[in-house]
């Protein structure tokens, strides 16, 4: 080989950016996958006890952003304060009054998956933060 | 040779678009024009072409050796593995077709082959098939195909449709330099016995006589008399330049085109002339008689060849350096090949000017100085006394020539001579000067007098752009520094442009040099009237 | 073209399928890692591979004034003489892509009833493949909040500036825009323009097609199918940390965005994509413009002058053939003729 002088730190450094994610994980602490805390005890809605979240679990983890979006939206901007979900259940669209009734602990539940994937939302630029993190 | 077509007529039968069928499926186009001479079986011999063989362009048969698919894969392999370049090339080529349009033969001829993209994808399919497993595998579905004797037609049409301007690597993002893939495919059809007459004719005879014109050491010594005795007529002085002197300082060497063929003559007059007006030590050697290297635009191992009678003959006469004259393939083997070739030369000294002392570090490994470097710094010390106003019925432009551009980057200088001997200078349009400048279509030891019509075309954008210079600011002449320019432009100007004159730079530093003891100009250096003579000081008494 | 895109849907439909007939723990697992190594393998297996063979001779390509006399300004970058210049050269070419920003068009015209060529300075391919590669550089950056943990804080800064816009949720990013503006020009050229049609193999189509679908695919994963990305993280980090973590419940666009990836990882070193390690290595852009000053040498020189072998014709030679002639017209031999 020519030029090894060249080549082979080129390589290195070739080789050594793109297996960072293996090497880096080598050394940092080891990785846990996120625990969530989900609320156990049913909440009143339109005057009945629901432990049913708003959409099915899985349709909710993916696709909650866009719900919280329309909401905003809808709230804010058209004023219709009522959101009627799939399985025909109504809801206040509402961050601080509907999600949070649940979910009271931010750090608990919003921030862990946010934290792991580095998500950023810009909720609480304007929203207070929910009660339970005190 | 058929009647020349008119310009417009020539630019009109340019085909408007491609063929319809994809380019591995058209075939080259054998007709007189378009093909250049075949070498003579006895030249490959002399050379040591073990394969040379009687055969003819034209003919459906090539007579091609028996093996000859082992003799390409081989001679392939063999520069694979010689040169990195070639691997890369071959490898890297995203086909963005940036290229495309830069080719001097492709913007005159529209053919799509002599995009310089497509003129490389005619070895890299080759290269693929028989040393990539995807080519193996996949055939043309991967860019390959099988090579087949209609290949090795392709290839001699097309690779010597390529005059080695590297204008296309200067625009390619990963700078794939297709002069360099020309001359390898040129070295491989040689291993087949396939060569061009003007080239290897011109490289036997350098081998031999030291010079591409074959002349021999007694004529070379009495056809510079003849120039002499020109030089006398005009200015009255007798010089007798030293030949295979030894002891001298300095070695000139020059391509041979400039002693014999109009007009390149009236710039070697010129370096005569300032030599003389300088006192300069130095001699002419008819062993190295030649400064160009026609071996360079088909084989490495040639070139060195031919290469290694400078330093030989440097060496033998013990100069301390070598002065080279304006050229410009020469200066692409003097600045890049020369020192690798057949150095390091220890034997000589890193350049010193005698008249201005100045060092030319820059030479400091080849020992090698280019005329136009030495003469700038002459006139930067005031060496020399100059009256432009004897040029002042000339507006010239400056041709760069493709070698000494792009594989050197000697800009200044020559317009800095230029500006100092001729008072109308003018620059031809952006992107057609300096390192974009076009080639002349010629080069590459393509000037041979057979495929003219494709000369005509390949100098088409060189033309184009003096055409517009000539049009708008009356420029009647074009300087250059390749002895192959000053071959193959008059006769392409005289087609495209007809009305400019082609020179080198010292014809015009000449007619500018007042010489101690001269008698009043009254002509130029091709004895023409000067419409504004020196004023005799007899008449005035 | 027509195989390229056959082949890209075909990738689509195995991708698709794989997930469907319960194969995730061979695309979400096995191909990605197996695709990971050959990348890596293949890429250093073909630098390797050029090394192996030396420059014998320097060749760079010269552009601009070169150094000579004192009083002559040279070019320093673009005709370097000097190593960090010549680095400086490189850096150029490689992030601002040099030699495309130089690009002109040439154009037939008729001026006074005469054929001419006029030429234009054209730097629209240069600007979309600046977008195009980074928007990729600026995607894969992006892509590294998958594969750690913790998340640095400069990856957040990434996305932040790639989000900046706050347009929907979640946040639409420019490079996403970038990319696809990028690839439909790349594609769109190769379409329209005869030239590039005509030079345009297979391979060329293919690597377009597959980025273009690696991007749609990223595209929709985010903003329309949405798949947990919790979930994605957890499998990424399972491949990153090789404790692989079976991928079962994550929707099919998630195998096909991996399945895509893998495919070009895999096709990667034996293409043209290798340009990415080839532009380091090329050898009219990486070295010295000062080709007479410093004698670069050829590990395969087959002589030197004075060598026994060496096969030029010498002058002693040359004297042979014409001493009689030289010395009747008064040129210096070195040895006399016999009387």
């Amino acid at each position: 080989m020519y030029n090894a002088k060249f080549v082979i730190p080129g390589a290195i450094i070739f080789v050594g950016l793109f297996t960072a994610p293996f090497w880096t994980n080598v050394f940092s602490a080891k990785h846990e996958a996120v625990k969530l805390e989900l609320p156990q005890k049913p909440v009143t809605f339109f005057g009945e006890e629901r432990t049913q979240c708003i959409e099915p679990r899985e349709w909710m983890a993916a696709n909650h952003m866009e719900m919280l979006i329309e909401w905003r939206d809808k709230a804010l901007r058209e004023n219709k304060r009522i959101y009627v979900a799939t399985d025909g259940r109504k809801w206040e669209t509402s961050l601080q009054n509907t999600c949070m009734a649940c979910h009271t602990n931010k750090a608990e539940f919003c921030d862990k998956c946010h934290t792991a994937n580095s998500v950023s939302p810009y909720c609480w630029d304007c929203h207070v933060e929910p009660q339970g993190n005190k | 040779m058929a009647k020349m077509p008119t310009p417009e007529e020539l630019l009109a039968a340019t085909p408007a678009s491609f063929p319809k069928e994809g380019w591995m499926d058209t075939k080259p186009d054998f007709h007189p024009g378009s093909y250049c001479y075949p070498a003579k079986t006895d030249a490959l011999q002399k050379l040591g072409f073990e394969n040379a063989h009687e055969w003819a362009p034209q003919e459906e048969d090539w007579n091609l050796p028996e093996n000859w698919e082992e003799i390409i894969y081989n001679s392939l392999k063999d520069a694979l593995e010689k040169h990195r370049s070639l691997k890369l090339f071959m490898d890297c080529c995203v086909r963005c077709g940036a290229c495309a349009d830069k080719c001097h033969f492709f913007i005159g001829t529209n053919d799509p082959k002599n995009m310089p993209v497509l003129r490389a994808e005619l070895l890299r399919s080759v290269y693929r098939k028989d040393f990539t497993t995807a080519g193996r595998l996949l055939g043309k579905y991967a860019g390959a195909r099988k090579l087949d004797p209609e290949v090795i037609k392709e290839w001699f049409i097309y690779f010597y449709q390529c005059t080695e301007c590297r204008r296309c690597s200067l625009f390619c993002p990963y700078g794939i330099d297709t002069a360099e893939i020309t001359v390898i495919v040129r070295q491989m059809l040689l291993d087949l016995g396939l060569g061009i007459n003007w080239i290897m004719n011109s490289v036997k005879d350098c081998n031999e006589t030291g010079n591409h014109l074959g002349i021999k050491p007694h004529s070379m010594k009495e056809i510079v008399e003849f120039l002499c005795d020109d030089i006398e007529t005009i200015t009255g002085i007798r010089i007798d330049p030293p030949w295979n002197e030894k002891g001298h300082e300095v070695v000139f060497i020059t391509p041979s085109g400039d002693y014999f063929a109009d007009p390149g003559v009236y710039t070697f007059m010129g370096y005569l002339m300032l030599f003389h007006e300088i006192g300069l030590d130095y001699t002419l050697s008819t062993y190295a008689s030649e400064g160009g290297n026609f071996g360079s635009f088909v084989s490495f191992d040639v070139a060195k060849r031919l290469n290694a009678k400078m330093y030989a003959e440097a060496k033998r006469l013990g100069a301390k350096w070598i002065l080279g004259g304006e050229c410009g393939h020469m200066w692409r083997v003097v600045n890049q090949y020369m020192a690798t070739y057949n150095g390091p030369a220890d034997f000589l000294e890193t350049p010193v000017s005698p008249i201005t002392g100045t060092v030319f570090h820059n030479a400091a490994a080849t020992k090698m100085v280019h005329i136009a470097e030495f003469t700038a710094d002459l006139i930067k010390h005031n060496k020399l006394n100059l009256r432009p106003e004897r040029n002042n019925h000339i507006i010239t432009t400056w041709h760069d020539s493709c070698n000494p551009s792009r594989a050197m980057g000697i800009l200044e200088e020559p317009r800095y001579v230029l500006k100092n001997v001729c008072n109308n200078f003018v620059e031809m349009p952006e992107h057609t000067i300096r390192e974009e400048t076009f080639c002349c279509g010629s080069g590459s030891g393509l000037n041979a007098e057979e495929i003219m019509d494709q000369r005509l075309r390949g100098g088409f954008p060189r033309a184009n752009a003096l055409r517009y210079v000539h049009d708008h600011n009356d420029v009647n002449w074009m300087a250059c520094m390749c002895a192959l320019d000053r071959a193959a432009l008059p006769p392409l100007v005289d087609y495209w442009v007809p009305g400019v004159t082609v020179s080198g730079l010292h014809e015009l530093v000449a007619n500018a040099l007042v010489m101690k003891g001269e008698i009043p100009r009254t002509m130029d250096l091709r004895q023409e009237d000067l419409p504004f003579p020196d004023e005799d000081p007899a008449e005035e008494a | 073209m027509t195989i390229a895109f056959a082949a890209t849907l075909l990738i689509l439909f195995v991708g698709w399928a794989g997930s469907a007939l319960g194969l995730q723990y061979l695309f979400g697992v096995i191909l990605p890692l197996v695709a990971g190594a050959v990348f890596i393998i293949g890429f250093v297996w073909k630098l390797v591979r050029w090394a192996k063979s030396p420059v014998p001779f320097a060749i760079p390509t010269v552009a601009g004034q070169q150094r000579s006399l004192d009083w002559i300004k040279p070019s320093r970058l673009e005709c370097p003489w000097t190593t960090p210049a010549v680095l400086v050269r490189m850096l150029l070419e490689v992030f601002a892509f040099r030699s495309l920003f130089r690009n002109t068009r040439a154009e037939r015209t008729v001026i006074d009833g005469t054929p001419r060529v006029t030429y234009f300075s054209n730097k629209w391919l240069w600007l979309f493949a600046l977008l195009f590669h980074y928007g990729m550089l600026v995607i894969i950056i992006r892509h590294a909040r998958f594969f750690l943990d913790p998340v640095p804080a400069c990856i957040a800064v990434v996305e932040f500036v790639d989000g900046v816009f706050q347009i929907g949720a979640p946040r639409f990013y420019l490079t996403d825009a970038f990319i696809l503006a990028g690839l439909a020009f790349l594609l769109l050229r190769r379409v329209v323009s005869e030239r590039l049609r005509y030079i345009s193999l297979p391979a060329d189509w293919f690597a377009l097609f597959l980025l273009i679908a690696i991007a749609v695919s990223g595209i929709l994963m985010r903003y329309v199918c949405k798949v947990d990305i919790n979930q994605v993280k957890e499998v990424i980090m399972g491949l990153a940390t090789l404790h692989p973590v079976s991928p079962t419940g994550i929707g099919s666009i998630f195998f096909i965005h991996v399945t895509f990836v893998s495919v070009l990882l895999i096709y990667f070193p034996f293409s043209k994509l290798m340009h990415m390690g080839g532009v380091f290595m090329s050898p009219t852009r990486n070295m010295k413009c000062n080709t007479r000053q410093e004698r670069h040498v050829n590990p395969w020189n087959p002589w030197a002058i004075d060598d026994p072998q060496a096969n030029y014709h010498k002058y002693a030679e040359y004297e042979d053939d014409y001493r009689d002639a030289m010395v009747e017209a008064g040129l210096p031999v070195d040895k006399q003729p016999e009387a």
